[in-house]
């Protein structure tokens, strides 16, 4: 991969970033925000958390066989370990252990 | 040693967060370099954007070369959430000086929750306090990651299924912001502007799923604030 690309890529994301935190410093001037703000303040973040669970499964397969089924298994398992432990850590490497496993063989 | 006090508390605090900036960080480190990453590319990014959901995100944008405005936006709406943590800390910041940069640069989800969730003992200058603490978060995010990035490059094992700790993340993420929302519909618009976009863009989705949920998100806004009762007031 070339570095110009990743230096770039990185700074536009380290200005936008940096944007996203600084945002109400530079604007806000207080008072009560507007109502379209509130609401994307109150319902976007679960809507981008889901979105980016399909971007990470993008290039998975699901029109034929396996039809994603270790993909499917595994955002399985994190939601159950999720649920059942309340321990992020072990949710995310749990499932990612697990995942790992499938797709080399491990089980097989 | 001056602020002794300041860091002593500082690093109390932190400990909670110390383990789980190491830990996901290292595996940051790990599928930067399963990418075949140089490590400083991890350090760079871990010093400089230090934002947990977006390098993962990155090292997808990577692989695909995604373009810069796609990356601008996606950044953006990855992280807007971010946004409205400042708003509660104007008045707590607005006497930092110099160190104020910084510590809007260090405004973490873990940062945030430790500065607006803790109190601490009034006679510790604030200012250092949130210095410090800031300061020992990103430490241990940079450590880890860093960590994670030589690890992954110097022993030789397969990690094909890395990447899952992406997805893995993100889940996690999306089920805690189910514990604040208490709502399903969010999650059914995420999910339906990502099959249409993935239908429609392939493996170029992440753009148009974000705009398009932004539509159907205002489109049913009178619907979703209807019911979410008359009681509620969410206000300052």
């Amino acid at each position: 991969m070339e570095s110009s690309y990743l230096l770039t890529a990185i700074l536009v994301m380290v200005a936008v970033n940096y944007l996203t935190r600084a945002l109400p410093f530079l604007f806000y001037r207080g008072g009560s925000l507007p109502a379209p703000v509130r609401f994307l303040e109150r319902y976007f973040p679960p809507v981008i958390m889901t979105i980016l669970i399909f971007y990470s499964l993008k290039d998975t397969d699901f029109q034929s066989a396996p039809y994603g089924a270790a993909e499917l298994s595994g955002v399985a398992l994190t939601v159950a370990l999720h649920l059942l432990l309340n321990n992020y850590l072990l949710s995310i490497f749990g499932a990612t252990l697990f995942y790992m496993g499938w797709v080399q063989g491990w089980f097989a | 040693m001056k602020y002794h006090e300041e860091i002593k508390t500082a690093f109390r605090n932190s400990i909670p967060v110390m383990m789980g900036y190491l830990v996901l960080g290292f595996a940051f480190g790990l599928l930067m370099a399963s990418n075949h990453h140089a490590w400083y590319w991890t350090a760079i990014m871990s010093l400089f954007i230090y934002a947990g959901a977006l390098q993962f995100a990155a090292v997808g944008f990577f692989s695909a070369k995604l373009g810069l405005i796609d990356i601008a936006i996606a950044s953006f709406f990855i992280n807007v959430r971010q946004s409205f943590y400042g708003l509660s800390l104007l008045r707590r910041f607005a006497d930092t000086g110099w160190l104020k940069p910084y510590l809007i640069h260090a405004l973490t989800d873990e940062t945030y929750a430790l500065l607006t969730g803790i109190k601490t003992d009034e006679a510790l200058s604030q200012k250092h306090y949130a210095l410090f603490l800031s300061a020992f978060n990103q430490s241990y995010w940079v450590i880890g990651s860093i960590s994670g990035a030589l690890f992954g490059a110097a022993v030789q094992f397969d990690t094909r299924g890395v990447a899952f700790s992406l997805t893995a993340l993100f889940t996690v993420l999306a089920i805690e912001q189910y514990k604040i929302a208490r709502r399903i519909t969010p999650f059914v618009i995420g999910a339906v502007a990502s099959v249409i976009a993935l239908m429609l863009l392939g493996s170029s989705m992440l753009l148009g799923a974000i705009l398009l949920s932004l539509v159907i998100l205002f489109g049913l806004r009178s619907q979703i604030e209807d019911r979410v009762g008359t009681g509620e007031n969410h206000g300052e």
